[in-house]
């Protein structure tokens, strides 16, 4: 029951028992996604699979994340672009909104996916970073040699979420059958200067709109029931809250409207439970003065997830965070179809980025091990 | 046994979009039934085989469980003969019975640091089981969502519906009409939300729909009315004042709790160091008018697997004026998949 290979692996007691995913095969017929042992939602996967086992398995369709950004955005815009590319993968839809830059150009940035070799030599330098300090053969216990050793990276061994290589960028023609929609805020007000949207920031009004309809014209909510191929989309925005979308809760104390960004978010909510999609929002949290409205946002989303990176503060010395450059924190859980959230093991959770792969350990655990084997 | 199948929990939208079948799972999982039959009864699933309830307990901590309210509380559920509604545990410590349901109530639920929609869940099902009609605004998830929780309890929210039993608001349904659909406006009848959109931040249209759907018909045979509000802490953030969430509930008092002699459970989230003044405003005045009030709190010490937060039970004794003072009981709790388990502090399973 614990060992289901369909549910995240945790860290301690993974076995070598492997599920068959019988009761699964009938409804993955839509590409990329997978059932959840818990509650029996839909997961996608969110392009980093050490996140996806922290937020148990995967995001589910129809829920929201909200990405609190680090300070210069930096590591956020990383997993923005995962979400994006993982999407791309799979084939599914995209719908990326952004007032900073442009779709176009951070569709052209994404990272490229790892191909099965390449992924197993990362696979193997992940895991020799790891237990570089570990003694070789068992003298006395050599019956638990070949079991798996402690994992304080969450991992998953199915065919789920792909790794990917910041290096490269994806090449076009991954590109090529990918249906995608944008919308760019200086291009949108161009084009419609003036748009009644009523008790809400315009800026969000029309992304509202715009977004539903997508979700409608392309039969994301089963409207469509001649529609064979069903298929999720993904939607992205970026920075929302932001000055760049006409709203001054940033930088501000006492902003003009303070109800303009919850308003938003639980109209989002509403289509997204209505529709075969997920959403992924950055949100440039360190920014905000007044963290009422933090709180009513975090209270409106299903996840929540902050990054806090160590560039430039005194942390960046502490011995304990030596290997990592910034600390995750989980704010919230969603509780779907269920008396239970699926909170995970791991709680002390830290990020770091190699050269080409972004992984998020439990730190404190890694500590533990390296320390009692010394 | 008879685990859930993973699909038959999916969120029926998504359900019809993928078009599959959709299942309807009775409360003690057994999901090879034809589900048509379940439908068509119309009526709550049968009660499960008894034992269902009773959680197994070492010879060890059954030794040392010496508090005697805990005992007889253990063999009172196990007595009952288990069925895994509505939390049993939790009706013996508020001294509630679905036969002789309370009336003129008003209960807070409120909640820090944690979840506390389980106590949602438990009313609605409390309640429905007491024959009473319930008039649930839920702002914050989907039918669905609580339609499947609430058969693991043994209740069918679809079927209440249908025999005019449940008046369901889904808010974020009605939120989505709202907004994008110009041409309702002018027909139907006006929106229970709008004050979302409109500029006035009363929420009168919200009170005439609960006044409207609890006041009783001619037909109904029911019990007394019951209100039931999913997260208070919503309408603040959707634009309404604090004092206008206010009067909102002084206004369903008035006809609820006074004239229908029903109750009112509602749900809000609070924290101590929050700096959302105006949420803290309307739970303190809330605190003060409420009969009853249980508080959910996550534990101090941080996340623990076996002992998910504490409950502090506050009976208002006070209000009646007899000069005594109120009843605080604190209990802590964890929950489970279809159950949630009551203990007195440091007696949790982690620690016995």
């Amino acid at each position: 029951m614990a060992a289901a290979a369909g549910g995240a692996a945790r860290g301690r007691g993974a076995t070598s028992f492997q599920r068959k995913a019988a009761a699964g095969s009938r409804l993955a017929t839509v590409a990329g996604t997978r059932p959840s042992v818990r509650h029996g939602q839909l997961l996608l996967s969110s392009g980093l699979p050490s996140l996806d086992c922290v937020l148990g398995g995967g995001i589910a369709v129809g829920t929201l994340l909200l990405i609190e950004e680090d300070k210069y955005g930096f590591y956020s815009s990383l997993l923005f672009k995962y979400f994006l590319a993982e999407g791309v993968v799979c084939g599914h839809d995209l719908f990326v909104a952004s007032a900073k830059e442009h779709p176009d150009s951070i569709l052209k940035e994404l990272p490229a996916p790892l191909l099965d070799e390449q992924r197993n030599e990362l696979g193997e330098e992940a895991t020799a970073v790891k237990s570089e300090d570990f003694q070789d053969s068992m003298k006395i216990a050599w019956r638990y040699q070949n079991l798996p050793k402690m994992e304080a990276s969450p991992t998953t061994s199915t065919k789920f979420g792909h790794y990917y290589d910041l290096s490269k960028t994806m090449s076009p023609e991954l590109f090529q059958p990918i249906k995608w929609h944008s919308f760019y805020l200086p291009e949108e007000l161009s084009l419609q200067p003036t748009v009644k949207t009523r008790s809400m920031n315009s800026a969000y009004g029309r992304l509202l709109l715009s977004i539903q309809r997508i979700i409608s014209q392309e039969g994301f909510d089963g409207s469509d029931p001649q529609k064979k191929q069903k298929n999720i989309l993904r939607i992205g925005i970026q920075s929302l809250g932001s000055l760049l979308w006409g709203d001054d809760i940033c930088c501000s104390d006492t902003p003009e409207d303070i109800h303009s960004l919850t308003k938003f978010l639980y109209v989002l909510r509403g289509l997204l439970r209505k529709s075969l999609s997920a959403c992924v929002i950055t949100i440039p949290a360190h920014l905000i003065e007044n963290k009422a409205i933090m709180e009513r946002v975090t209270n409106l989303s299903d996840t929540v997830v902050g990054l806090e990176s160590f560039i430039g503060s005194e942390r960046e010395t502490n011995p304990l965070y030596k290997d990592y450059h910034g600390l995750v924190h989980v704010r919230r859980i969603p509780q779907l179809n269920s008396l239970i959230c699926d909170v995970s093991d791991m709680k002390d959770l830290a990020f770091r980025l190699k050269r080409k792969l972004f992984t998020i350990e439990d730190y404190l655990l890694l500590q533990q091990s390296r320390k009692s084997l010394q | 046994m008879g685990e859930d199948k993973p699909c038959s929990r999916m969120n029926p939208t998504h359900r019809e979009a993928l078009e599959l079948p959709s299942r309807n799972p009775t409360a003690d999982g057994n999901a090879g039934h034809n589900p048509d039959w379940t439908r068509s009864r119309g009526e709550a699933n049968p009660a499960p085989p008894a034992g269902g309830a009773i959680r197994p307990r070492s010879a060890h901590a059954r030794r040392y469980n010496t508090s005697p309210l805990l005992r007889s509380l253990k063999t009172a559920c196990s007595l009952r003969g288990g069925s895994p509604a509505m939390f049993a545990e939790l009706n013996e410590l508020l001294n509630a019975s679905p036969q002789r349901p309370e009336t003129g109530k008003f209960t807070l639920l409120r909640d820090t640091r944690t979840d506390g929609s389980f106590l949602v869940h438990h009313f609605l099902s409390f309640y429905l089981r007491a024959g009473c009609k319930v008039c649930f605004v839920a702002l914050l998830q989907s039918f669905s969502h609580y339609n499947i929780i609430a058969q693991k309890l043994g209740v069918s929210l679809t079927a209440a519906e249908e025999r005019g039993q449940l008046v369901f608001l889904e808010g974020l349904k009605s939120c989505l009409d709202l907004w994008f659909g110009e041409q309702e406006e002018q027909s139907g009848k006006p929106s229970p939300l709008q004050f979302i959109s409109k500029s006035t931040s009363d929420l009168k249209a919200l009170f005439d729909f609960v006044q409207v759907s609890l006041t009783p018909a001619s037909s109904d045979s029911w019990k007394g009315p019951v209100l039931l509000v999913d997260d208070l802490s919503v309408l603040l953030s959707l634009g309404a004042t604090p004092v206008a969430v206010l009067d909102f509930i002084h206004y369903c008092r008035v006809v609820v709790c006074s004239q229908l002699k029903g109750n009112i459970v509602v749900l809000v989230h609070s924290n101590e160091d929050s700096e959302d003044e105006e949420n803290e405003l309307v739970v303190n005045s809330l605190c003060h008018h409420s009969d009853l009030i249980l508080w959910v709190e996550g534990l101090a010490t941080g996340f623990c697997k076996d002992v998910h937060g504490q409950i502090k039970i506050t009976r208002r004794v006070s209000l009646e004026l007899t000069g005594e003072q109120d009843v605080v009981q604190i209990y802590q709790y964890k929950i489970q998949d279809k159950n949630v388990t009551f203990f007195a502090r440091g007696l949790s399973a982690a620690v016995l």
